[in-house]
């Protein structure tokens, strides 16, 4: 793969100019997680009406994969029910993404959902059954 | 900090030689290895040791009465030899083998630490510490009862020793410090560091995890009573390591295991200990790993250490002009004849794993991370940092090509 492939532009685009990007003020769920590797830090602040994302916003320090991958994310579960949010999988964000990454670029990659899987289901901390 | 003249120059092309692994290719670049901090390649005289033993002489060590074992066990011992050797240890007594820089400092800490440390008494850390040095200290404390006090770091990346009377007042037992610094490279005043904490009765623990490999270290001249290290950041394989200790420690310090080896009677009723250093060896030992440590060390001493320490400083100070010289990158740190041959940036406002992964499409390996210095990286405000690190075979030419991987970064992310 080449570079050029590897920072395909809308990931590059994603992580210059971040969709949903920063708090809102008074969110239903504020989830935060990190990942102890890298120091990277996402929070995800969701607002939701009826049993579906009215609104989201995210937050943090991270390399342009897990930036990307957040506001990629942002974008695709406005309007989603959080049933349709648990759903998501690492597939669907790698789809998103659409690069292959190895074990360790994983872990930025998914960084966005585990932190909004800890704000929908309520948990402290989320593992995706098929976590690398 | 005297700058030490290499009186020899190490042929580099004759070195590279030694290690296949330098001639694969990565995305059909060929391999550019600059994260010697993290782990070195090995060697064929380390890899050969690996395999004559097993494919000639493998046998359990300290048991067995029969050809094999004697080989082995004489193999294995004089592996200890060497290390006491190359470290000036008065005693090959005084080597332990470990599984690396992080068991030997658990080690103390459990054996050590538990037996000498209690409610109120103090230990004094660095801020530049590996999580190594600092976690089994944590642990220790909060199991205690005992105090964290920490030397702190200024903006150069230096220890900021204005005021070390008062962190080393009152019932002070141990100074763990990093002799050189895995972050910054920095190489501490451990001799002044030493002498001031044994005059106020402390004991001194060094994590020499790069300096033995890097600037090597003469343990009876730092007066040092706890030295760690780790064999895979010498050129030897992982998983073989060890902790020098004074004797007269060792000899007052409780097992760390309990098993096989280290015992000397064992009843059901309770059991007595084997002799210094048996004592902490307990079941079967990376007999393998000691005698490739060994094999690793007898490869560096062939350069001689001298020359070892004036390449990384060559190849440290040309690293520090080519990127300093890029509109953009900041480093962190001291000025090259202060440090090892480590060098940590940040390229514009490029996350550190991007700039990583950009270097790695150029087939350059370099670290990317808080590089286990999480409070470092924070005292600094920064999330991680791209390191480079140099050793034996780096030549100059792969610095230009870390220089030139930096500007593509900077290129790809606009920056």
């Amino acid at each position: 793969m080449s570079l050029d492939d590897f920072y395909r532009q809308n990931i590059l685009d994603h992580y210059q100019n971040p969709r949903n990007f920063g708090t809102l003020e008074a969110p239903d769920i504020s989830a935060e997680d990190s990942n102890p590797l890298c120091g990277d830090k996402i929070r995800m602040d969701l607002k939701v009406k009826d049993g579906a994302i009215e609104d989201v916003r995210f937050t943090g320090i991270g390399c342009s994969i897990s930036r990307a991958a957040a506001s990629m994310l942002t974008e695709e579960i406005k309007g989603k029910t959080l049933e349709e949010v648990k759903a998501i999988g690492r597939e669907e964000v790698l789809e998103m993404l659409g690069i292959e990454l190895g074990p360790v670029r994983l872990k930025c990659a998914l960084l966005a959902l585990k932190t909004l899987k800890v704000g929908v289901y309520g948990l402290q901390s989320w593992h995706s059954e098929d976590e690398g | 900090m005297k700058t030490v003249a290499p009186e020899r120059r190490l042929d580099t092309a004759l070195i590279r030689k030694d290690f296949p692994i330098l001639n694969r290719e990565v995305y059909g670049k060929r391999l550019v290895y600059l994260d010697n901090t993290s782990t070195t390649q090995k060697p064929v005289q380390v890899l050969r040791a690996v395999d004559d033993y097993y494919r000639t002489y493998n046998a359990n060590v300290h048991r067995g009465i029969y050809q094999l074992a004697e080989e082995a066990t004489e193999a294995y011992e004089a592996a200890r030899v060497t290390v006491a050797r190359f470290l000036n240890a008065r005693s090959s007594k005084e080597i332990v083998f470990t599984r690396g820089t992080t068991e030997s400092i658990n080690l103390v800490s459990n054996s050590w630490g538990r037996k000498n440390v209690g409610p109120g008494d103090v230990i004094v850390a660095t801020e530049m510490e590996h999580h190594s040095n600092l976690v089994p200290w944590q642990l220790l404390a909060e199991e205690k009862g005992a105090t964290l006090r920490f030397i702190p770091v200024d903006h150069s990346g230096r220890l900021d020793l204005s005021d070390l009377d008062a962190l080393l007042t009152g019932p002070v037992k141990l100074l763990a410090v990093t002799h050189m610094s895995n972050a910054l490279g920095t190489i501490n005043p451990v001799e002044e560091l030493i002498r001031r904490a044994h005059a106020v009765g402390a004991l001194v623990l060094l994590d020499a995890a790069q300096s033995v490999p890097h600037l090597g270290v003469d343990v009876r001249a730092l007066d040092c009573d706890f030295l760690a290290f780790s064999g895979h950041k010498m050129l030897a394989p992982t998983g073989i390591g060890a902790l020098y200790a004074k004797r007269e420690h060792l000899e007052a310090m409780p097992p760390f295991l309990g098993g096989g080896e280290m015992i000397r009677e064992v009843k059901l009723s309770g059991s007595t200990w084997n002799e210094v250093p048996f004592k902490f060896e307990a079941g079967t030992m990376n007999i393998s790993g000691a005698i490739a440590l060994g094999a690793a060390i007898e490869y560096l001493e062939g350069l001689g250490m001298d020359a070892v320490r004036g390449h990384d400083a060559e190849l440290t100070s040309a690293a520090l002009e080519a990127l300093r010289s890029i509109p953009g990158v900041t480093i962190y740190g001291p000025p090259a004849a202060e440090r090892g041959g480590i060098v940590s940036f940040t390229v514009s406002d490029i996350h550190a794993h991007d700039v990583a992964a950009v270097l790695d499409r150029e087939g350059i390996a370099v670290r990317a991370g808080h590089h286990c210095t999480m409070p470092l990286h924070a005292k600094f405000g920064i999330a991680a940092s791209t390191r480079a690190s140099f050793y034996v075979y780096n030549v100059l030419e792969e610095i230009d090509q870390l220089a030139a991987g930096v500007r593509k970064a900077q290129q790809v992310f606009h920056a």
